[in-house]
């Protein structure tokens, strides 16, 4: 096991270096000066030259990759061309909100989409089966901003239970205040995993429901709890596991329009906000901090993957 | 047929565990609502600006935000009143009878955020910087043989040769107005931003660094030892009286989730809602909606005068003449009742406004056949006009979507390239031809006070390639007549320069005026004092409990 550890972690090193030499050269060969954003409308080419030359851009590109890569090997991010603050300040600021809202949505996604799929296969061809079903399919079909201000206008200014925007730190404000202001996001981001993770639990439950195993459970006289939730689920709960992690990790990178319409300032904010500004260092900073964390969410499902099915394990 | 499982789970059960359910969500909807929107902090403004705060330095940068953040926490050396005029701030002046030495003493009981106090190095090391970097200042430098701190309290500025606009340089409000920062950090060069350890000034707030999120949220607090002046506060001039604790800013990038938090209360000021959102706010009987920046925004066309067609001044005159401004601003507006055509290049509401040599038709249009006839008569040859299109910046997005096809109608052929704003803002640094990246046309706004006379207009700037704006026109001319409004000294002569150099700037095409246009904010009725002025200002403003 730890050698299959060792490997999976070795593996993503050149994914990574990979990942580094890519945004770097797109981000170069994109249009876009950071010198002329910061300058404004007033600049001349004089003065854009002299904030270029200032901030570095008039180097090669090669010595400036070399640079950055140097900073990076010295655990590094670099300092925003636009803030003059270090990237892992910046990103540290936005990872709680990001972080907190995606574990909230995924928590919410699991406890309610799996007990539906379940359900769903169980009662496969029902009245419940065809509800969880277009329930699902109007959870992929409706945009997740119309979900949000629907939300909104219902919780937030209709009823007035809610606020209509911002965040929390559970850090700083503790619990109470922080699922205030997250339960409206935490819905709107999970209706997409809902309808994902229902489908896709039903399906493999359906798969599994007809195994001869599940028969037999039947006939040695377990209650129907045990045969779908202790025999069934844990057999079905490979693909399901995969999507949860999917989802996860789609989560805190694709958070960008719910942490709009919310105004939460995660990370999905940040790489906009980096994007538009051309704030090199911290898009690249973004960039490779999702993309280890998408490897490691990989690896963790990889992981679990033995853990379920002792199969993986043995191969 | 019924199945093991719901035998053994009983319709009593059911009927238990529903009622568990039931409760629990009760509860939750209880706890929920007793944690309901908590009010605002009495003495807290919490307020959403046109955009968020990302740059801090407000000589570097001529972002509007990073000037707003300027004017909370650094103090400038002169003001300006709403009857246009320089007054003193935290200096008071006085001018040779040659009118070529200026005296500048600072008043008692300025200090910094971090203690000490303001001394004329300062101002001088503050004065330099600021010249450097702004248009206006570098043009006044050019007629200066010294400044220096001639003791601890007064600045000497000796001119080496006439130029009568001082005072009103110094004083302008916008796009980079003169803040007074301490020398150790006003020595930086112009082209370095200052850092967040930077933000230390003598005015009415103070940065709170630790709460600073860039893009995202600024916060200053009072700052308890500013003295400010005994007159009434007017635009930047007169007393900055704070009678709040704090000031939050919260950037806020969806205009609709704005508009409910202030709807809601969570915020108590939006400078700049959406107006096909205002009679959403119009409706709310606790908000009150009104103009603070009368004197609104220019919006603007400019062309590349290195490359055809936009070289011929006959072609240019054609294009000025296929204009309509009541067209362009009904589509960035929509609303009449917040836009206005104007002939006057320096703002229809300034001392200088004028229609010298506007064209007729430039305000309702009705010129598209004489454009024709010019444009056939200047030889034009069909050769594509490379007009750069922004996508993602509302204000400037509809304006090369119907000037290009008044163009068109005028028989141009018009290429019409979106892209985003950044790409346009870099593509229009390069003097490169328009088929090898480069461009012949785009447009923008300006806040009026940027405009509103021919020192500070950068358009009228005919310095050409090397010290002009983009465009860059090569107009000796132009800029001869810019001095000589330089070193006129009653506003008689200022006013029939100006006219005289607007006559010019339609001949040759400087620039397409397009017309003005002025968006109301919003703010909770719980505020009350706050100010008209060019620039969003917080001081002067109560909120009651």
């Amino acid at each position: 096991m730890f050698s299959y550890c060792l490997r999976r972690t070795l593996a993503a090193v050149p994914v990574m270096v990979v990942v580094a030499l890519f945004v770097f050269l797109l981000l170069r060969l994109s249009p876009g000066d950071p010198a002329a954003i910061i300058a404004g409308d007033m600049a001349t080419p004089a003065q854009l030259d002299r904030i270029r030359e200032t901030l570095g851009l008039n180097q090669p590109i090669y010595l400036q990759f070399f640079h950055w890569a140097g900073e990076l090997l010295r655990g590094d991010f670099g300092t925003s061309l636009m803030s003059n603050l270090p990237v892992t300040q910046l990103m540290a600021q936005r990872l709680e909100p990001t972080v907190s809202l995606a574990l909230l949505s995924i928590v919410l996604s699991v406890v309610v989409a799996v007990p539906m799929g379940v359900i769903a296969a169980w009662k496969h061809g029902s009245l419940i089966d065809n509800a969880v079903m277009s329930v699902s399919v109007l959870g992929f079909s409706v945009p997740v901003f119309v979900i949000g201000y629907l939300l909104i206008k219902v919780f937030a200014i209709d009823l007035g239970w809610l606020p209509v925007q911002g965040f929390k730190r559970i850090s700083e404000a503790g619990f109470g205040p922080f699922i205030r202001h997250a339960i409206l996001p935490a819905l709107m981001l999970s209706t997409i995993y809902i309808a994902l993770i229902a489908r896709m639990t039903r399906a493999s439950m359906l798969d599994v429901l007809g195994e001869d195993f599940v028969r037999t459970a039947h006939a040695k006289g377990a209650s129907e709890t045990r045969v779908l939730f202790k025999h069934a689920l844990r057999n079905a709960g490979v693909p399901i596991l995969e999507v949860i992690g999917t989802g996860f990790a789609l989560m805190i990178t694709g958070v960008v329009v719910t942490e709009s319409v919310f105004n939460i300032p995660g990370l999905g904010r940040l790489t906009v906000d980096a994007i538009l500004s051309r704030d090199y260092p911290v898009i690249q900073g973004l960039i490779l901090v999702t993309s280890g964390v998408y490897v490691l969410i990989n690896l963790a499902i990889d992981l679990s993957y033995a853990l379920l099915d002792p199969r993986i394990r043995y191969q | 047929m019924a199945t093991p499982f719901s035998r053994r789970f009983s319709a009593k059960r059911r009927r238990l565990l529903g009622g568990m359910t039931m409760v629990a969500l009760l509860s939750t909807c209880g706890a929920i609502s007793s944690l309901a929107a908590a009010p605002a902090e009495a003495n807290t403004i919490r307020a959403v600006m046109h955009s968020g705060l990302r740059v801090l330095d407000p000589i570097t940068t001529t972002a509007h935000i990073t000037r707003d953040h300027g004017y909370m926490i650094w103090d400038t050396l002169l003001g300006m009143d709403d009857k246009f005029q320089p007054q003193p701030q935290m200096a008071d002046w006085a001018v040779s009878d040659d009118g070529m030495t200026y005296t500048f003493t600072l008043r008692d009981g300025l200090t910094w955020h971090d203690g000490g106090q303001v001394t004329a190095k300062d101002v001088v090391a503050s004065f330099k910087r600021w010249a450097a970097r702004d248009g206006g200042g570098q043009m006044l430098m050019d007629h200066v043989a010294s400044v220096e701190a001639t003791d601890p309290a007064t600045m000497t500025l000796t001119l080496s040769s006439p130029f009568a606009y001082v005072l009103e340089l110094m004083a302008k409000p916008s796009s980079v107005p003169l803040f007074v920062m301490p020398e150790r950090i006003a020595s930086k060069s112009p082209d370095e931003t200052l850092t967040v350890e930077d933000q230390i000034g003598s005015g009415p707030f103070k940065f709170v660094a630790d709460e600073y999120d860039p893009g995202n949220r600024v916060v200053y607090e009072k700052f308890e030892d500013y003295v400010p002046r005994d007159e009434a506060a007017s635009w930047t001039a007169g007393g900055k009286v704070v009678n709040v604790d704090r000031v939050e800013w919260i950037n806020m990038s969806d205009a609709q989730t704005a508009l409910n938090a202030l709807n809601s209360g969570e915020i108590d000021f939006l400078e700049n809602p959406s107006t096909d959102l205002l009679p959403v706010l119009q409706a709310n009987p606790e908000l009150t909606i009104d103009k603070i920046n009368e004197l609104g925004n220019q919006t603007i066309g400019r062309f590349n005068f290195l490359y055809p067609p936009f070289d011929n001044p006959e072609i240019r005159r054609a294009a000025l003449l296929a204009m309509n401004q009541t067209d362009v601003l009904a589509s960035l507006i929509g609303n009449p009742e917040f836009y206005t055509p104007c002939d006057s290049m320096y703002g229809c509401q300034t001392p200088l406004a004028t229609d010298a040599g506007a064209p007729d038709s430039l305000a309702t249009g009705g010129g598209t056949e004489a454009a024709k006839k010019m444009l056939a008569d200047a030889g034009y040859d069909g050769t594509p006009i490379v007009m750069m299109q922004p996508t993602d910046a509302p204000t400037v997005s509809p304006q090369p979507v119907i000037a290009a096809q008044l163009l068109r109608q005028a028989g141009f052929t018009v290429d019409l390239q979106p892209m985003d704003w950044q790409t346009l803002v870099t593509r229009r640094a390069s003097q490169q031809p328009p088929s090898e990246g480069g461009w012949n046309m785009f447009f923008t706004n300006w806040y009026i006070p940027e405009v509103w006379n021919p020192l500070v207009n950068p358009m009228l700037n005919g310095r050409g390639k090397d010290g002009g704006w983009f465009g860059w026109p090569d107009d000796a001319e132009l800029e001869s007549m810019r001095n000589e409004f330089a070193k006129a000294t009653s506003d008689e002569d200022r006013k029939a320069i100006a006219e005289r150099i607007q006559q010019h700037a339609f001949e040759q095409v400087t620039y397409l005026p397009l017309g003005e246009y002025s968006v109301p904010a919003a703010w909770n009725n719980d505020l009350s004092g706050i100010l008209h002025s060019p620039v969003p200002v917080f001081w002067n403003i109560t909120k009651s409990e």
